[in-house]
Formats: structure tokens, sequence, C-alpha cells
């Protein structure tokens, strides 16, 4: 039985780039500023899958909830060796939670069928939750492996899976049987770069979206079946999912299917406390260091 | 919601080896304070083998109630087990609010518990409230404002979760207090039976290594933290003199560890620490809200930036801006000369 593994990826916006025109002065944030990266830690969890791949063989299929930009990200997969990407986009899928969000994800892959592994990273950098993982695993019923540092060992006539997760100061390896869902932490293995190769071939792979930009360009509405047909014929087709194509409710996507709300943003207020400005001479720190003498901080 | 429930406000009492986690009494004390505005009792969620013991720990730090699910099988934390057990519980109890430790271990099984009983969840909160909040006319009752930093630091949100039953946060260790504990409390225990299917136990644990961490961060004094400001280990060295010399731990900001000067268990701030020495000194920390929510509560603060704008010498006692290279070694000379 030939290995198959799907790996959960999203495009986030870079938030340790913000500089000072990202933010509004009403002090929310405004996103198309922000350079869109692939998030860091769903980038070595598509690296251990194929390693996997390489290893034994088989298939890795990348799948994100996103905007169609976020086509950018998996043709990076596809660079990098995945055999199939799917992009998973519609409106109702806005403001998403994680709620909505894993479940999502998990009527697409009920939809992509079978599988023995599926990766994700441990969290993404624009929202630091790392729910989406668990929840994801909890909607399929699986086992899940979380904070994920290494694959030791994958055992496909047994159908078992051994791994080492980080633990509060250490570390523990764990067996489970497949399937099983697992998220990868940062700094777990450094992903590798795009494949020359790969990239002549696949820079050419669309999302239904980018082929209906096409044939909107040349005014041929008719032409979106025939590039459609071809691109499949040809292997550069991202399979581009909505709410419909997966069978999902659509009261449990998006906004709609969101327990939490943003009740409010604020925007951060410093508060001003008693201030010193110290000169940087030994004067200046001699008096400071006086200061903080008399007030009993060093001893 | 089950007005027959008197413990609204739950925590999950995390252990490991029959030792409470500090984040659980740290939460139990900030339940107290919701469940007060609730009109309600806490109660906290105890998993493990032979832990009946850590009861009366649990009752001295806030718990009116210890739901206790005690079972060799619960021995070691594991994912299914621990998450399907607390599930079940949440779905017969229903409390209002169930809050986690944004631990390892919380926040492997709070996604899963949320997951399956269609709960809000908000990760990594800095503060929570209960406030009745009236929404487009309609009136919501006992609604948690669940608080946390987001967006690269730049805002603070409050999110909320109106429509829904329960209603579940993380919120890092030493981001609450942990009040003085009462030893005279008491409380009730709640036995719960385990019952766990061959499923649900699969997965096995085949080795576990853990060590004391040597880090204290939370207990040390004086902490001299370092940003990307000391992007250089070069630069970084000045930090580990200066704190040599104060008798001081050293940390930094999530910058020093990503870029990898420095451990990511020396991390202050929300998703690192949170620390509230009696002397904090930021050495090129620019002060992003997170980091700020990790330290601002210092009692003294010295801020060192060449930034003369950082907003880190807005929570600051003392400023001194320029370069730390300069900065350090007078600041060290000048503490030698006034021990004697």
């Amino acid at each position: 039985m030939s290995l198959h593994s799907i790996v959960l990826v999203k495009q986030v916006p870079d938030t340790s780039n913000i500089s000072g025109d990202v933010m509004r002065p009403d002090g929310t944030v405004n996103r198309a500023r922000l350079p869109a990266i692939f998030n860091p830690e769903d980038k070595e969890a598509l690296e251990l899958a194929l390693q996997l791949k390489d290893q034994f063989g088989g298939r890795v299929t990348t799948l994100t909830m996103g905007p169609p930009a976020a086509a950018n990200m998996l043709r990076d997969t596809l660079y990098m060796g995945a055999d199939r990407a799917i992009l998973l986009s519609d409106r109702r899928f806005a403001a998403a939670d994680t709620l909505a969000t894993s479940y999502a994800l998990h009527k697409a892959i009920q939809h992509i069928g079978d599988y023995d592994l599926i990766f994700g990273g441990r969290q993404a950098i624009d929202g630091d939750t790392a729910q989406v993982g668990p929840q994801t695993a909890e909607k399929l019923g699986l086992a899940q492996i979380s904070y994920t540092q290494e694959i030791l060992n994958l055992d496909l006539d047994k159908r078992l899976v051994r791994a080492r997760r980080a633990i509060k100061n250490g570390y523990e390896i764990l067996e489970s049987p497949l399937p099983v869902l697992l998220t990868v932490i940062k700094d777990a293995v450094t992903p590798r770069p795009f494949d020359v190769k790969r990239l002549c071939t696949y820079k050419r792979a669309v999302s239904k979206f980018e082929i209906e930009a096409m044939a909107d360009e040349s005014h041929d509405l008719l032409w979106v079946d025939e590039l459609l047909e071809k691109a499949k014929a040809e292997n550069l087709y991202i399979e581009t999912w909505n709410i419909e194509d997966i069978g999902a409710d659509v009261s449990m996507c998006g906004l709609a299917g969101s327990p939490t709300k943003v009740h409010k943003v604020e925007n951060v207020v410093l508060s001003g406390s008693e201030f010193k400005n110290v000169p940087a001479t030994a004067e200046g720190m001699n008096e400071m260091i006086g200061e903080l003498m008399q007030d009993h901080i060093f001893g | 919601m089950n007005s027959k429930q008197k413990d609204l406000v739950w925590v999950f009492a995390e252990q490991a080896d029959g030792q409470l986690a500090d984040v659980g009494l740290e939460l139990l004390h900030k339940a107290r304070m919701l469940a007060e505005k609730m009109s309600s009792e806490v109660s906290a969620v105890l998993l493990g083998d032979r832990v009946e013991s850590l009861c009366p720990t649990l009752f001295a730090h806030g718990a009116d109630n210890v739901y206790l699910l005690d079972d060799p099988e619960l021995k070691d934390f594991r994912t299914q087990p621990y998450a399907n057990l607390i599930t079940q519980l949440v779905e017969d109890k229903k409390p209002r609010v169930v809050l986690f430790g944004a631990t390892h271990i919380g926040r492997d099984i709070a996604p899963r518990v949320a997951s399956h009983t269609r709960s809000g969840l908000t990760a990594d909160c800095t503060e929570l409230k209960i406030e009745t909040l009236t929404i487009k006319k309609v009136e919501y009752p006992d609604l948690l404002l669940q608080i946390r930093p987001a967006f690269g630091g730049n805002i603070i949100a409050t999110i909320i979760s109106p429509d829904v039953a329960i209603q579940m946060a993380t919120i890092r260790e030493g981001v609450m207090e942990m009040g003085s504990p009462d030893p005279k409390r008491k409380g009730t225990i709640i036995p719960i039976p385990v019952e766990l299917d061959p499923v649900e136990i699969a997965v096995r644990i085949i080795e576990k290594h853990q060590e004391p961490s040597g880090v204290n961060l939370k207990g040390a004094p004086i902490i001299v933290a370092g940003g990307y400001g000391a992007d250089t280990p070069e630069k970084f060295q000045h930090i580990y003199d200066l704190a040599k010399v104060l008798g001081a731990e050293v940390a930094g900001s999530r910058a020093a560890v990503d870029a990898g000067l420095i451990d990511g268990e020396r991390q202050v701030g929300q998703t690192g620490t949170t620390v509230r020495p009696k002397l904090y000194i930021a050495v090129g920390i620019s002060g992003a809200i997170q980091h700020r929510a990790g330290m601002q509560e210092s009692q003294k603060i010295i801020a060192i930036n060449n930034d003369p704008d950082a907003p880190i010498f807005s929570v600051a006692h003392y400023g001194i801006r320029g370069d730390l290279e300069d900065i350090i070694p007078k600041l060290i000379a000048a503490y030698k000369s006034q021990l004697h």
C-alpha cells in the first residue's frame, strides 16, 4: 500500500515585518500592506512529509484554505515536491475562527478520502493559536501528535508511526496507529529549496481563479473550460474547491460557523510611569544605580 | 444554560508526576474573581493516577469542588484519554467557562474539547473579565471577555463567544497572579468514573525524558534581557556580562529567540514567561506589546535602546538612549564603584 500524506498549509501575513504604514490611524491592520509568506512551521511539516515520501514512496497532497492568492504558496509546495495541491477557497469561508476553519478542513480531507498521515505546522504566525491542528484531528476522530520534532519510524505493514514530540523541559516518544495527525514545531527540520526542474514545470500550474482571470482578459469566457481541461491533462491544475465541492454546511463555515467574535480592537495605549531619562554618561549611571540601591533593588 | 448548575467556572488542574502545575493554581485565583461576578462556584478538573491528595491544595487556592478522575490509565498525560474524558464531563455538566493553562498539555487538549463541544476558545489570553453586554439590543449575560494582544502585538483584541453555551480560554503560566492559599478552605471531591475505549488509549508512550529546567526566570529578582538590538553574539555577550555582575538571570525577547541568540525557555513575553522581578533591564528590546505583557509588572524597569522612540521607554522607570556597547560597560563600572 502506498503512503499518502496530506499537509495542511497556510499563507500568512509576515507579522515579523510590521512597519509603520501597515497600521491604520484607527489602530486596525491593513493586511494588504503585509507581505504574504508560507507559514514557516507548515513548510517544515511539508518537508517532513516529503522526507517520508523520499524514503517510502507514495504521494504528498497539500491543502490550504485561503484567498485565491494562496495559489502562490501552493505552487511553492509543488516546487518542493508535492504531487497534488488543493485550494479551498470561497467567500463564505471568510472570517472563520479556528473552529470554522477546522470544520472546513476536515470536510475537505474527507473529500480527499484516503490518507495515512496528516501534517501541519504547530501554529500560524498570524494567530499563534495552535488550535486548528488538534481541532481538525478531533473532527476526523483521529489521534494527534502535537509539537512533533522528528519522525523516528514508520511501519507501513503494522501501520504504526513513532515520533518524538516536545514536552515541558524535555521530549517524549509516542507510537500511534495510522492514520494520525501530527503538528510540527519550528526547527524540527530545514525545508528543502525549490527543485529547479519542478519550478520550470509547475510555475505554469494554475488555480480555477487564475484560469478565469486569463479567460477574462481574453474576453472569451468559453475558453475557461478549455483551459481547465488543458491544465488538468498536463497535471498543472491547482484543484480549486468551494463549499459545495466539499459538501460543507454553510452555517458551520466562515463567520457564521465561528463561535468566537472580535468584540473590539484597541490601539495599544502605553501606560506612562514615572520616567527618568538617564544620560549615557558615568554620572548618569551612578545616579541611577544610587537610587536603585536606596530602593533596595539589589539586595 | 443549565440553571441548576452551581459551578459555572471550571479550571483544568494540570499535574505531572503528582505535582500540580502553578498555572492551574493561578487560574483558580482568577476563576474565583470571575465566579463572584456570576454568583457561581469554582470547580477544578483533576485527572491522574492516585492524585486525590492534591485536592486540598486546589481547595486552598480557590476551588469549591474538584472533579476527580483517578485511574492508572491516566498516570501519564495522553491526548485522547484526557481530552475525551474532559469533553464528556463538560457536555454532561455544561459549565459556562473553562480555563486551561497554555502549556504543552493545555494547548494540546483544549482545542479538542472546544471542537467537540462547539465552544469558543481563545488562546494565550492576557486578561479575562466577566461582563453582561448588550449587542444589537440583545442582552448577553455573563460573557467571558477574552483579551489578548493580536497581530504582531499592534492591537489588543477583546474576543467574545456570545452565541454558544461554553466559553474557553488558555492562559500562559505566570500571567495571572497566584494569590495566597487559604489552607482552611474546604471543598467537595466529586469522583467521576473513568471508562476508556481501547481506541482512546491506542497511542503508547515509548519513552519520556524530562530534566528539571535550570532556568528559573519567574523566581529571579533581577533579569537582564536582550532583544533584536543585540543582534550579534558579541553584543549579546555584554548582556551576559552585565547579568553576571548583577547576579541576574539572562532572558530575551521573541526576536532574540527567533534569531537564535538565546534559548526559547528564556523568552519573556506573551508566548514565553511572564515575570515580575525587582529589576528588569531591557537591552535592545523595542518593546512590542507581547513583550511588555510579560514584564511590565516588574518593580523597576531600565530600558537601554538606541531608538529614542522605542515603545519600551513608555513602561520604563529609567531610559538610557544610546548604543548598548557603550552603555553596558559604563553601567557595570557604576555598579561596581558603588558596591564599595
